[in-house]
């Protein structure tokens, strides 16, 4: 993978597009961290996008530049026809609203200093007057709806468990009706019997608010609950992108099939053998050439070490990948 | 519960009888674990699953003479016929870090910082073999060698920090093989790495424990870790073991209502796309003062008016299936609960049967 290429962006008729982004960070003695490389893809609206890779693939810069809390080096992100990167100030602000993100630290991402309800209600302070009318009211039914009783609104965060923590968090971010939702890893804090309830919260809200879901994670079975499709990254690059189904049916790219067979138990009903890949993560500050999956890859060959894969579709199915030797080369049709 | 000695089998290699463990705080006495009983055959794997607050690593610790001094420890653990709370309280010196050791989750707090890898591996030859100092930086290298560290003559020389999450890990496993332990304990030696990196590791502590013959403790919260890897399952709820059998049994053919729940509430590779997945409701039990009722009734879409009166005990011998349920699933006991409490609509319990079941508690 490490893959460039466009051919997997839709019509025009997309909610948000991401194309070439590139986010690079100082890193010291003129050395950069190539955190996110000419990445692409789209999301439509109503749809829930998973973003899967292993820590240092660039997942969560990616969330983070689409809403601008990192600078974007070069690309753009356009959400409903606009460029976000190069949005500044006044303009930058009146778009955030839109945009909205619940972390994967539940407590730490919410004041310990505030009462919830203010924490929730802190949007609608700053924006009720411009949005409309808005009231104290608008609080109590989000509280209700992520199922946190609203007469706890005047506890502290500390006063809650992960999960209802969680939940707050879910409630602040609908609270200026978004259009699009990051969710950032928001279960892989919890414990397994609370990870469900939120799952099935961000489902239940998404139908409800008429949201559009950027879901990230590292879990493939938590990834594929909840994503209509899902990008799996690998070291600031993409790899494969198509519809779940397509995807773990039918993983084309070494980089996701080890994925796959690393998942401990139940095993993968797909046949995901592959070759071993190794324990190093090559260092982001000097990517490999070529494709950068390559020093890892047990299909590796000479021209993936000289010549970075370009996405390209398999067969007419949503599935699209970034690879010289992709396991499903057989059937693959070069795209027109 | 008594020790249950009934046939000639084999001596366990450890044993722990009716474990309990408190911790004095100012809200009152945390009850932490509430009688756990098991015993571990050399060669063989146990995990032991339970999520935050079970017990699980408070039961790890315990074994490992790693609780502060203001906690409240009860009960007989046995290695290899001594006793090993007596061996602690004599202060006993290369026991613990010998015979047994331990693996915890984040490699980066297990090791010092400022010190070269190898000096790290080798003070524990140092200390509880009494090596000489080169004899045991060579030793160090072998070690690394043998868990897999790629260029170990190189590592050696190296600080933590240059390493990666995985290969910090090898070299915690490195230090606790150090002194041939016949028993490891792992905390959740995987949880703070990634998915290929903890396949790895998992291959890595099989395939030593395999070669040389140790017992190993597995403590996850992972139930997919623990159905590949492991011999023999215990669940721990609320600081007890509700529910132990062998890995297939506990998978296929469990009969604990917490088991079946927790089972269900995970999302799986293999399950459709948009699954509703089944959470449990409610929130992990309170572990001060207690009431004297089974501690998962309050979740339990099984419970029943008996279910709040005492805690049901563990069933069954020591070494067999055992579960602590008085209306287990997939019995006729559990059908005629869960049918009856669903025709009410609520639990004894007063937990609501109707919709998601996926509220706040």
């Amino acid at each position: 993978m490490a893959g460039t290429g466009h051919t997997q962006l839709r019509g025009d008729d997309v909610l948000l597009r991401v194309r070439d982004l590139v986010v690079q960070f100082p890193a010291g003695r003129k050395r950069v961290v190539h955190a996110v490389s000419e990445v692409t893809f789209d999301v439509a609206e109503g749809e829930t996008l998973g973003i899967v890779g292993e820590s240092g693939c660039g997942k969560s810069t990616v969330a983070r530049a689409i809403i601008r809390l990192v600078d974007i080096t070069a690309g753009e992100v356009r959400f409903q026809g606009q460029d976000l990167a190069g949005l500044e100030g006044e303009d930058l602000r009146r778009v955030r609203p839109s945009l909205q993100m619940i972390f994967q630290d539940p407590i730490s991402s919410l004041n310990p200093r505030r009462r919830v309800r203010d924490v929730i209600g802190e949007g609608l302070a700053v924006w009720g007057d411009e949005i409309g009318s808005w009231s104290l009211d608008r609080i109590d039914e989000l509280m209700e709806a992520v199922g946190v009783e609203a007469r706890y609104g005047d506890r502290r965060p500390h006063e809650f468990s992960g999960g209802q923590c969680q939940r707050i968090g879910i409630a602040r971010a609908l609270a200026l009706d978004p259009k699009v939702l990051i969710c950032d890893e928001p279960v892989s804090a919890l414990d397994v019997s609370i990870q469900a309830q939120i799952l099935n919260l961000i489902q239940d809200m998404k139908r409800r608010y008429g949201l559009t879901v950027l879901f990230i994670s590292h879990d493939l079975s938590v990834v594929k609950n909840v994503s209509d499709r899902i990008v799996v990254m690998y070291l600031g690059k993409v790899c494969e992108i198509g519809s779940t189904e397509e995807l773990y049916s039918r993983p084309a790219h070494p980089y996701t099939r080890a994925l796959l067979a690393s998942i401990p138990e139940p095993a993968p009903t797909v046949d995901v053998s592959e070759g071993d890949i190794g324990d190093e993560l090559p260092s982001a500050t000097a990517p490999p050439s070529g494709c950068r999956f390559h020093t890892r890859c047990p299909r590796a060959t000479d021209v993936c070490r000289d010549v970075e894969p370009v996405t390209e579709q398999i067969g007419d199915a949503d599935h699209f990948v970034a690879c010289h030797h992709p396991v499903a080369a057989e059937v693959a049709v070069r795209a027109p | 519960m008594a020790p249950d000695q009934t046939t000639a089998a084999p001596v366990p290699l450890l044993s722990v009888r009716d474990l309990h463990v408190r911790f004095p705080t100012e809200r009152g006495t945390v009850n932490a674990v509430n009688g756990v009983s098991f015993d571990l055959y050399e060669g063989k794997t146990l995990a032991i699953v339970g999520e935050s607050g079970s017990g699980k690593s408070v039961t790890a610790k315990t074994l490992m003479n790693l609780l502060p001094r203001s906690a409240l420890v009860s009960g007989d653990v046995t290695y290899a016929g001594q006793d090993v709370r007596a061996l602690a309280a004599a202060g006993t010196k290369h026991f613990f870090g010998v015979q047994m050791t331990m693996v915890f989750q984040d490699p980066m707090t297990s090791l010092n910082p400022v010190k070269r890898v190898g000096e790290q591996i080798a003070e524990t030859l140092r200390y509880h073999l009494g090596r000489s100092r080169s004899a045991a930086l060579e030793e160090a290298e072998d070690l690394l060698d043998a868990v897999g560290m790629p260029e170990p003559a190189r590592r050696v020389m190296q600080y933590p920090h240059e390493l990666s999450g995985g290969l910090r890990q090898r070299v915690v496993i490195a230090m606790a093989l150090a002194c041939q332990p016949r028993l490891l304990i792992a905390d959740e030696p995987t949880t703070a790495v990634d998915v290929t990196v903890q396949k790895h590791l998992l291959d890595l502590l099989d395939e030593l424990r395999r070669d040389r013959g140790m017992a190993m403790i597995l403590i996850t919260h992972d139930l997919g870790v623990a159905h590949g890897r492991a011999d023999d399952v215990a669940v721990m709820y609320a600081g007890r073991i509700v529910e132990t059998a062998d890995a297939r049994t506990l998978f296929v053919d469990m009969r604990h209502p917490y088991t079946e729940a927790l089972l269900r509430s995970i999302p799986r590779i293999d399950d459709p796309v948009h699954h509703r997945l089944d959470p449990i409701p409610g929130r992990p039990p309170e572990l001060i003062s207690p009431p004297d009722a089974c501690a998962f009734a309050p979740r339990c879409l099984y419970a029943q008016a008996d279910c709040l009166d005492g805690v049901p005990e563990l069933s069954g011998l020591v070494g067999l299936h055992r579960f602590a349920c008085l209306h287990p699933t997939g019995t006729e006991r559990g059908v005629a609960a869960a049918t009856a409490n669903r025709a009410a609509g609520v639990t004894v319990a007063g937990l609501p049967l109707t919709g998601d079941p996926g509220g706040a508690g």
